[in-house]
């Protein structure tokens, strides 16, 4: 079976004039679907950058990146756009949700640049924020809700479009511990129930627990890469799959 | 359409965000629009004034006065000459089949006295047809007629500056007016007619049978009892005016035995050549304050780009979001370019608004005839739409083509 994500001697180079910036060094990478990957390192580690590749906002230096099997280096910007619009969802540190703007129609936006047109587009985002547990904050604006509510009016704008992958930056970076085990808890059931591939970018070894794989990175190059033992879940995870 | 009116909705949000702003960079617009709504209206007013006042005078109308006269190597002004008749009045309407109809008309000024009132105006002797020509009516009593003229009868038709002068309230008709101690019947009243184009009241006069007027008023000029100071014509209608003034032109050189190398001994113009000169007067007004709109509209749409390009950077962020979750290049250009628009539309719909009532100001205070078209509104409606995108693209542009790596991280 093809892997989700197929990385295969991956280079993001730099160019800042006199000096060439090695961001990733020949990263060869493979994610399945389903899978559940933490990625830490140092700051400069190439992380965000490789994160950014993977999520379709970058393009390599050189390389393969194949998504679905489609090589993603030889589409052009609305080509990629199209992508992160169907098959990829995005969850930043800072939430970036629009201001003025009520947690309905934050969670509509990405429906607002699909091909087809969609009918129950009010509906589905009204079902997404059911599933991030925000049902009844719907007609809030973003500064009438916590940081762990943004976070989820986040989570649910990723939804939205039924993506793949869930490609998430320090979600929990901005909120207190407490939040952040709710947070990662809606991940890891959208990950098990619903079989979306999750990777997220985290400081934290306990974040990093909740996922079932850790790759580290160090100066660009992956440092190291294995499975987190959840002992307690193996089975039921197994029974998921 | 979807994806419009959502780009209009999203526009609106962000304009209502900033609405001081928005309201400061419409303003360019703003002055713009409505200057040049102001300026086709007072233009296209004053153009109807003229059109309306050559109506006012008579419609076809060419008038011939007698051309310059040497006298001892001294070339004296045009009009001095005694060449024109009362014959030829008649002949001009007998033998040019372009011409309608022929007043001869005799001018002089007099003091006029009615008890121990008085009054100066201007004598004008001549035959019913002037009435026709000049589309004269009589609003009280009757006009002189041909039998008046043919009998030299003492009748006067007054114009009602000179009624007002004369005798204020009092009904004049049938009452007797002196002028030069000869004494006259008043007949009738003319209808207020106004100023002329050229500023002159066209109701401070008296007409009298042109017979009448020669032999007592104005006297007779001893070489020609026939002679008359100038005869108004009137093609039969406005396409045959040039054909008539040819007509004219060579009926009188035959019948004043002129040669071919001969010049005119009179002179032959039309009303619409007069006014013509003035209309393009206007028009060329018209012309420099559109000037000075245009240049107005220019400065109003690099408000309007300077404000775009500052919006867009402020919401690089929002920008780098949408391109996150998928907007496309083209989609963010519409949302801009339809934010630049609405802005100079909106600008432009309140420059109308203001436009408008400046003219009814102008109008009110200065006293000018102004119009309104619709052409010039949808003129304006367009230009500002227009000026909101021509300027709107360049901040547009660069909002599409941002990195969105670099404008999700932008602070």
């Amino acid at each position: 079976m093809v892997p989700l994500i197929e990385v295969r001697n991956l280079w993001k180079i730099y160019d800042l004039g006199e000096v060439q910036v090695k961001a990733l060094q020949d990263i060869s990478l493979e994610i399945p679907q389903g899978a559940f990957v933490a990625i830490m390192g140092p700051s400069g580690s190439g992380k965000s950058t490789f994160v950014n590749l993977l999520g379709c906002l970058d393009r390599p230096s050189s390389g393969r990146y194949l998504l679905d099997g489609v090589p993603v280096e030889s589409l052009d910007r609305d080509q990629l756009a199209a992508i992160r619009n169907k098959k990829i969802g995005f969850i930043f540190q800072t939430f970036n949700l629009l201001s003025r703007t009520t947690a309905l129609e934050n969670v509509q936006l990405p429906l607002l640049y699909t091909e087809t047109d969609v009918r129950d587009s009010e509906q589905r985002a009204w079902d997404a924020l059911g599933i991030v547990g925000l049902a009844g904050r719907e007609l809030s604006l973003p500064n009438q809700l916590s940081g762990g509510q943004e976070q989820r009016v986040a989570i649910a704008r990723a939804l939205i479009n039924n993506p793949e992958i869930l490609l998430a930056d320090e979600p929990t970076g901005q909120l207190d511990s407490r939040t952040s085990d709710e947070i990662m808890k809606i991940f890891q059931e959208l990950n098990r129930s619903r079989g979306i591939t999750v990777i997220l970018i985290t400081h934290s070894e306990e974040i990093a627990s909740y996922a079932d794989r850790i790759v580290r990175f160090r100066d660009g190059r992956i440092v190291s890469d294995e499975a987190v033992s959840h002992p307690a879940l193996s089975i039921q995870q197994q029974a998921s799959r | 359409m979807k994806r419009l009116l959502s780009a209009i909705r999203i526009a609106f949000r962000a304009l209502e965000v900033n609405k001081t702003r928005s309201g400061l960079t419409m303003l360019g617009i703003v002055i713009g629009v409505a200057a040049v709504i102001a300026t086709v209206a007072v233009g296209s007013g004053a153009t109807q004034r003229v059109q309306q006042q050559i109506a006012s005078i008579g419609s076809n109308i060419i008038i011939i006065i007698p051309g310059s006269m040497t006298s001892s190597g001294l070339r004296m002004g045009t009009g001095n000459a005694v060449t024109l008749s009362e014959t030829d009045a008649r002949e001009l309407v007998a033998q040019c089949p372009e011409i309608g109809t022929a007043a001869p008309t005799v001018r002089g000024g007099a003091q006029i006295v009615y008890g121990d009132a008085n009054w100066a105006t201007i004598i004008l002797g001549t035959t019913p047809s002037y009435l026709v020509i000049r589309e004269l009516t009589v609003a009280k009593g009757a006009a002189f007629t041909d039998h008046d003229v043919d009998a030299a009868n003492k009748v006067a038709l007054l114009g009602q500056t000179v009624v007002d002068n004369l005798f204020g309230d009092l009904d004049p008709i049938g009452l007797t007016i002196r002028i030069k101690h000869v004494p006259f019947t008043v007949v009738g009243v003319l209808a207020r007619k106004g100023q002329s184009p050229t500023g002159q009241d066209q109701d401070d006069v008296i007409l009298l049978p042109v017979s009448t007027a020669k032999r007592k008023v104005i006297g007779i000029r001893s070489a020609n009892a026939d002679a008359v100071n100038a005869i108004t014509v009137q093609a039969r209608n406005a396409s045959l005016i040039h054909a008539a003034q040819d007509a004219a032109s060579a009926l009188l050189r035959q019948r004043h035995h002129l040669q071919p190398a001969e010049e005119d001994d009179f002179s032959i113009r039309n009303m619409e050549e007069i006014f013509a000169a003035q209309e393009a007067s206007s028009r060329i007004m018209s012309l420099m304050l559109a000037a000075v709109a245009s240049v107005s509209l220019l400065v109003g749409g690099i408000g309007i780009m300077n404000i775009m390009l500052v919006s867009v950077r402020e919401r690089t962020r929002e920008i780098g979001l949408r391109q996150a979750v998928g907007a496309k290049t083209r989609d963010i250009l519409t949302q801009f370019l339809v934010e630049a628009t609405t802005l100079s539309l909106a600008g432009g719909l309140v420059g109308i608004a203001l436009g408008v009532t400046a003219s009814a100001i102008i109008s009110k205070l200065a006293g000018w005839q102004t119009l309104i078209g619709l052409g010039s509104v949808l003129l304006a409606v367009l230009f500002s739409a227009v000026v909101g995108i021509a300027f709107g693209y360049y901040p547009a542009h660069k909002a599409a083509y941002l990195d969105p790596i670099e404008a999700l991280r932008y602070e």
